[in-house]
C-alpha cells in the first residue's frame, strides 16, 4: 500500500552575532575549547543573562524575510533538563509567546511549479554546549553555549522527501540573503530535525509522527524523510503502529534509530524567565528593519527575468545565491550582455567552484575579467572555443583577459585575404570532396571547416571561414 | 573611642583624622570574631588578608592619597553574595570551595567605596529557612540567647550585627529573610525595591523575590550603605533605571503629616502578646510623633504564603538546576553520569531544599503548571492591587516583621508550615515588589528583642528610613546584648 | 500548548508515593523509602495548604511574573574578556584536556 508522507521541519539556525547571546563572549566557530567562556555562559551562581539586541534585530529580519507576523510582546521561558552541555540546566527559550509567527515560503517543485509552506512560528533561544565522548568518560566544552540559535518551525505542509530539501534550500537561500548567519551545515550553523507522518490519502488525518534529530545536510534532510518514510510504510504495512517518539539519523549508514528508552520520559516545565523582561517591539522598530531588509531571491529573480530577458532557470540558478547573484550583476556593469555572462558563470565558473568547492568570489575569476571574456567573444576577438582556454588562462594567472589574448595570440583571425588563400588552399588540397560538397552534400562543411582550422590554427573566424567556403565552392 | 557604638560616619570621621587607624578597627573586629563567633557561629569565612587590605589603606592615608569615603571600614557579607576569590558556599554543601572567578556588582560597589569585607556569614542554605537552622556549616545563634535561632535566613547577617562582631552587613531577602532576622536580633534591616540593587552577583533563591539589602544598627549606617549599592545595572535585565540616591539626606527625622496606614490583617491571630504590645506602642510612638494613623486593609494578606511559596519553590527549582556537580561544587563519586547528578544533588542539598526543590518542580510539572504557578502569579496580581490601592491612601505601612520573637532551636524544625509561618508578616511586600525594614522597637519578657516592620512603595526607600530615624532618636533601644559589649 | 483553561480546577490530587519518585527523577535527586514517605506527607500538607488559593475567583485576572513594568532590556552587540581555560576549568571537579570532565554518559 501507497502512503502520503507528512513532513514537518524544524531547524535551527546560528545566528551571525560577534557575541554571544546573554552575554559577551565571542561567538567565534573554532577556538580552543573552554575559552570563549564566562561566568554567565558556564551558568556559575549569582549570573544574570542581558539579550543581545543584534539578535532581536535578526529574528525580526528573518521573520520578515519569512512573511512573519512580529508580535509585539513576546517572552523568554526556560526549558529545564538536565544534560552536561547546559550548563545553568534549564535553556533560555521562547514558549507561549514566540517573537514571530506566521508566515510562508514558496519552493520552486521538479515540475515548474511552486508550492507554499508555512511557517509556525520562529524564537529565539540559546545553543548547548558539545560534549566529546570517549570510552569511559565525556567532556564538556562549553564554548557554543549561549550562540544565538533560531528556531523556524514549518507547518507540516511538506509532501516528499524531495520538497523537504528543496524547503530547507530555499530556507538557507533567504536567511543567506537576509544576512543573519551564514548557514554553513558542515560547521552546525543550520541544523534540522524532520517531524514525518504517513497517511492513507490526502484526506486522511495526520498518521503518529517520529521526530528524526541530527539532520544536518541537504541531502540528509532528503535520505532520512526517505528512509523514515520507508520505515513506517513497512511498519503499517505489516499490520503494526508508528510510535511517537525521536530517533536519531545517521549520516554514515542513512538509517534512523529510535532514541526511545535512552532519555527521561520529558517535562521540561517550561516557565516564563523571571531574569529576563518581556520584548516589546514597536512599529517603528519593524519599519526600519523592513527598509534594510535587502531584495529576496523571490523578487531578485523575477527581476532578473523582467530587466535581463533571463530564462527562468538561468534566474532561478543565479538567484539560489545572493553572491551568484551580486556576482552577475556586477560583472554586467563590466559588459551589458546578461544570458552571455550568464552562460560563462554557469559553465565555467561553476566549473571552477564546484572542483575548488569554494565561494563564487574566491573562484579565482572576478566579475569584471569574466565580463570581458564575453565581451571579447561578442567583439569577434576570440571565437568561442579559445574561450574556454582564455577562461583557464584568468583562473591559471589572474591577468586581464585581453592582455593574455594579447601574450598568447589567441585573438581570431578575421582577415578576409589571408582566410581566403588557406580556404582555397584547403579546396585545392581535397578534389573529391569539393566536388561533393558542390554537388549537395552540406555536410562536408564540418570536414572543410575542420581542415581549415588545422591549417590557421585554430584561430580562422569560424563565421567568415563559411561565407568564404561557401563563396568559392559554387 | 565606643567603637561598638559608632555609626558609620563617626568611623569615618574618625579614620580621617587619624584618630583611628584602620588596622586597629579591622583588629577590633577580628578580634571580637574570635571571643565570640565560636558561640554565635555567624561566620562560614574570615578573609584572612583584611589586615592586610587595612594596611594598604592606612598607608595610602598616611601619603594623603584620595580615599572613597568608607576606606578601610569593616563589613560583611551574606555568604550567596559572590565574591571573586573569596569562598561563596550559600551555607551549602553543595558548593563546598567554591571561589568564584568574579564579583557581584553590589559587592562590586561596596568595595570601591572603600569598604573591607571581614569575612562571608552564614544563612540558611540558599536563603531557604527562617532560623538558619538550614545551614550545613554554621548553625547560627541568637546573639540575645544563644539558645534560640537569630531568624533566617540572613540570620548570620543579622547575629553578626547584634553581636558586634561586624558593623554593618548585606543580607537577601526573597520573602523576609533580613526583616526577621534583623526583627529577632534587634537590629534595622531592609529590603528595598525590587529592581533597587542590581541582582547580579547575587546567587539566586527566586529570581523575581529576591533583593539584596543592608542591615546595621541604625537607621542612619542604612542609608548610607544603601545610598552605595543602589545603582542601576546593565548586567540585570530586572535592574530599574532610576536615580542614584543619597539616602543620608532623607534622614530629617520630620515624619509630621505622614500617613501610615495600619492594616488589620496584620493583627489578628498568631502574634505574641508581646509582639503585640511592643508594635502597638510604637504605632502610638509614631502618632506622638505627628503620623496621621490610616486603618487599611490588605485583604489577600491570607493567600499570601501559599503565592509566596508556589512561585519561590517554582523558581527555586529551576535556578537550582545548575548545581550539579560538572562545573564546580560539590562532585559525588560515580561510575556513570546519572548517578553522578543523583549522588551529587541528593548528598549536596540539605533537607528543606530537597523539599522545596521537589514542591518547585512539582507545581511546574505537566498539568499542574497553571493550577498551582500560573493560579498563584493571578493572586500575585491581587496581592499587588492590594499595595498599590493601599499607597494610594497611605505614605507608608506600619506593622509587625515576625508573629514572635525568637524561638529555641529545634522548636519548629519538624514542621515546615510552621516554619514558613515565621515569614507571614514580610513576604506579601516581596509578591508586591516594594520596601520594607524591620526596625527594634522592644524587648519580650523573656528580653528577646521586637522588630516593627514599616512598608513602602516602589523605590520609597528614602521615606522609610526616616520614619525609622524619627522612632530611633526617641527610643534609643540598646542594640548588643550587655554580655558581649566586653 | 498547554492548556489555560484547566487553571482554575480544584485541586484535589494528592500526592502517591510513585509520584514523588517522578518527581525526583525530574530534579534529578533520589530518596529512599522511609525519605520518600517523609517528603510526600510534606509536599501533601503543603499543597493541601496551598489549595486555599482555589477560593479566589481569578478567571480575569492577569498573571504577574515582574512585579515592575520593565520591558525590551537589551545590550550592544560587543563582546567582552572571556575567562581562561583555567579560570573556567579552576572549579572544576574534574577536568581533562581543556575539557569539563564527567562520567561516562549511558542512556
Amino acid at each position: 500500500m501507497k502512503y502520503e508522507p507528512v513532513i514537518g521541519l524544524e531547524v535551527h539556525v546560528q545566528m551571525d552575532t560577534q557575541s554571544k547571546i546573554f552575554c559577551g563572549c565571542s561567538n567565534k566557530f573554532g577556538s580552543e575549547p573552554n575559552t570563549n567562556v564566562c561566568p554567565v555562559c558556564l551558568g556559575m551562581p549569582g549570573v544574570l543573562p542581558v539579550l543581545n539586541e543584534k539578535v532581536v534585530d535578526f529574528t525580526v529580519k528573518a521573520g520578515l524575510a519569512l512573511n512573519c507576523e512580529i508580535r509585539e510582546r513576546s517572552v523568554f521561558a526556560r526549558k529545564n533538563y538536565f544534560y552536561p552541555d547546559l550548563p545553568k540546566a534549564y535553556q533560555i527559550s521562547q514558549y507561549e509567546l514566540p517573537i514571530c509567527e506566521n508566515g510562508y515560503i514558496d519552493i520552486e517543485l521538479e515540475d515548474g511549479t511552486s508550492k507554499r509552506i508555512g511557517i509556525t512560528r520562529i524564537h529565539i533561544e540559546e545553543d548547548a554546549g558539545k560534549l566529546m565522548h570517549s570510552a569511559d568518560s565525556s567532556g564538556a566544552d562549553l564554548n557554543r553555549t549561549g550562540t544565538p540559535l533560531m528556531e523556524i518551525v514549518s507547518e507540516p505542509d511538506i509532501r516528499s522527501a524531495e520538497e523537504a530539501k528543496a524547503y530547507v534550500q530555499k530556507l538557507r537561500t533567504i536567511l543567506k540573503y537576509a544576512e543573519v548567519s551564514d548557514c554553513n551545515m558542515e560547521e552546525g550553523s543550520m541544523r534540522c530535525d524532520v517531524n514525518l507522518s504517513l497517511r492513507e490519502n490526502s484526506d486522511a488525518p495526520f498518521g503518529t509522527r517520529a521526530e528524526i534529530k541530527n539532520v544536518n545536510s541537504f541531502k540528509s534532510v532528503e535520505r532520512a524523510a526517505k528512509y523514515e518514510e520507508k520505515r513506517q510504510a513497512k511498519i503499517l504495512n505489516d499490520g503494526g503502529k508508528v510510535v511517537q517518539e525521536t530517533r536519531l539519523f545517521n549520516a554514515d549508514t542513512g538509517v534512523t534509530t529510535s532514541m526511545r528508552g535512552k532519555e527521561d520520559a520529558h517535562d521540561y516545565r517550561y516557565f516564563p524567565d523571571p531574569d529576563l523582561v518581556p520584548l516589546v517591539i514597536t512599529k517603528e522598530y519593524i519599519n526600519d528593519i523592513n527598509e534594510k531588509l535587502p531584495e529576496l531571491p523571490d523578487a531578485r529573480k523575477k527581476r532578473f527575468i523582467d530587466e535581463y530577458s533571463l530564462p527562468a532557470y538561468d534566474a532561478a540558478f543565479l538567484t539560489s545565491e545572493k553572491t551568484y547573484a551580486d556576482f552577475f550583476e556586477k560583472a554586467l556593469k563590466t559588459h551589458n550582455n546578461p544570458k552571455g555572462v550568464s552562460n560563462l558563470i554557469m559553465s565555467e565558473l561553476m566549473r571552477q567552484v564546484n572542483d575548488k568547492q569554494c565561494e563564487i568570489n574566491d573562484a579565482g575569476c572576478s566579475a569584471e575579467n569574466l565580463a570581458e571574456i564575453v565581451k571579447l567573444i561578442d567583439k569577434g576577438t576570440i571565437s568561442g572555443n579559445i574561450s574556454k582556454k582564455l577562461f583557464e588562462e584568468v583562473i591559471a594567472t589572474g591577468e586581464k583577459p585581453s592582455v593574455i589574448v594579447e601574450k598568447k595570440g589567441m585573438a581570431q583571425n578575421s582577415d578576409e585575404g589571408e582566410l581566403e588563400s588557406i580556404v582555397q588552399k584547403v579546396i585545392d588540397a581535397n578534389p573529391d570532396e569539393t566536388e561533393r560538397f558542390r554537388a549537395g552534400d552540406k555536410k562536408l562543411q564540418g570536414f572543410f571547416m575542420g581542415q581549415i582550422m588545422r591549417e590557421s590554427k585554430g584561430k580562422a573566424n569560424p563565421g567568415v571561414v563559411s561565407q568564404l567556403l561557401n563563396k568559392l565552392i559554387k | 573611642m565606643d567603637i561598638l557604638n559608632s555609626t558609620l560616619n563617626t568611623i569615618t570621621s574618625a579614620l580621617e583624622s587619624k584618630e583611628l587607624s584602620s588596622k586597629e578597627l579591622v583588629q577590633f573586629y577580628l578580634d571580637r570574631i574570635d571571643k565570640y563567633d565560636g558561640e554565635i557561629q555567624a561566620y562560614n569565612h574570615v578573609n584572612e588578608n583584611a589586615i592586610k587590605q587595612a594596611e594598604l589603606i592606612d598607608s595610602k592615608r598616611t601619603k594623603g592619597e584620595k580615599l572613597p569615603k568608607f576606606a578601610g571600614v569593616p563589613i560583611a557579607l551574606k555568604d550567596l553574595l559572590i565574591t571573586g576569590g573569596m569562598p561563596t558556599t550559600c551555607s551549602s554543601k553543595i558548593l563546598e570551595g567554591f571561589t568564584p572567578p568574579f564579583t557581584g556588582t553590589a559587592v562590586k560597589h561596596v568595595e570601591d567605596a572603600g569598604f573591607i569585607t571581614l569575612g562571608k556569614l552564614s544563612m540558611d542554605e540558599f536563603a531557604m529557612g527562617s532560623s538558619n537552622e538550614n545551614a550545613a556549616f554554621k548553625k547560627t545563634r541568637n546573639p540575645w540567647d544563644t539558645e534560640k535561632v537569630p531568624g533566617g535566613s540572613s540570620g548570620g547577617s543579622a547575629a553578626a550585627v547584634a553581636a558586634g562582631l561586624a558593623p554593618v552587613t548585606l543580607g537577601s531577602d526573597t520573602g523576609g529573610s533580613i526583616r526577621q532576622p534583623a526583627s529577632l536580633c534587634g537590629v534595622i534591616g531592609m529590603k528595598p525595591t525590587y529592581g533597587r540593587v542590581s541582582r547580579f552577583g547575587l546567587v539566586a533563591f527566586a529570581s523575581s523575590l529576591d533583593q539584596i539589602g543592608p542591615m546595621g544598627k541604625s537607621a542612619s549606617d542604612l542609608a548610607s550603605l544603601l545610598s552605595i549599592i543602589v545603582r542601576h545595572d546593565v548586567q540585570d535585565s530586572t535592574s530599574a533605571k532610576v536615580e542614584q540616591v543619597d539616602y543620608t539626606k532623607a534622614l530629617t527625622g520630620d515624619v509630621k503629616g505622614l500617613k501610615l496606614g495600619v492594616p488589620k490583617e496584620y493583627f489578628q491571630t498568631g502574634l505574641a502578646p508581646d509582639v503585640k504590645k511592643a508594635v502597638d506602642e510604637a504605632i502610638k510612638q509614631y502618632e506622638k510623633l505627628g503620623c496621621e494613623l490610616v486603618d487599611i486593609s490588605l485583604p489577600h494578606t491570607d493567600y499570601a504564603l501559599a503565592t509566596y511559596y508556589i512561585i519561590a519553590t517554582a523558581e527555586a527549582s529551576s535556578n537550582l538546576g545548575r548545581y550539579d556537580g560538572v562545573r564546580y561544587g560539590r562532585r559525588a563519586e560515580a561510575d556513570n553520569l546519572r548517578d553522578m547528578y543523583y549522588k551529587s544533588r541528593t548528598e549536596g542539598f540539605g533537607d528543606e531544599v530537597k523539599r522545596r526543590i521537589m514542591l518547585g518542580t512539582y507545581v511546574l510539572s505537566a498539568g499542574y503548571y497553571d493550577a498551582y504557578y500560573i493560579k498563584a502569579q493571578k493572586v500575585r496580581t491581587l496581592i499587588k492591587q492590594d499595595f498599590v490601592e493601599a499607597f494610594k491612601k497611605v505614605d507608608a505601612i506600619i506593622c509587625p516583621a515576625s508573629p514572635t520573637t525568637a524561638f529555641k532551636a529545634g522548636e519548629k524544625t519538624s514542621d515546615p508550615i510552621q516554619m514558613y509561618l515565621s515569614d507571614i508578616y514580610t513576604l506579601s511586600l516581596n509578591l508586591f515588589g516594594g520596601c520594607g525594614l524591620s526596625v527594634p522597637c522592644g524587648f519580650d519578657s523573656d528580653g528577646m528583642p521586637i522588630g516593627v516592620q514599616l512598608l513602602g512603595n516602589y523605590f520609597e526607600e528614602g521615606s522609610i528610613l526616616n520614619l525609622a530615624y524619627a522612632f530611633e532618636r526617641e527610643t534609643n533601644l540598646p542594640k548588643i546584648p550587655q554580655n558581649l559589649k566586653g | 500548548m498547554r492548556d489555560l483553561k484547566k487553571e482554575d480546577r480544584l485541586v484535589s490530587e494528592t500526592i502517591s508515593i510513585n509520584d514523588v519518585h517522578h518527581i525526583a527523577t525530574l530534579a534529578r535527586l533520589k530518596f529512599e523509602e522511609t525519605e520518600a514517605e517523609k517528603i510526600k506527607d510534606d509536599l501533601n500538607s503543603i499543597l493541601g495548604y496551598m489549595e486555599k488559593l482555589n477560593e479566589l475567583d481569578t478567571t480575569n485576572v492577569k498573571p504577574t511574573s515582574h512585579t515592575l513594568d520593565i520591558f525590551t532590556v537589551t545590550r550592544p552587540d560587543e563582546t567582552r574578556p572571556s575567562l581562561s581555560n583555567e579560570e573556567a576549568l579552576a572549579n572544576a571537579p574534574q577536568a581533562e584536556n581543556a575539557h569539563f570532565k564527567v562520567p561516562k554518559v549511558i542512556e
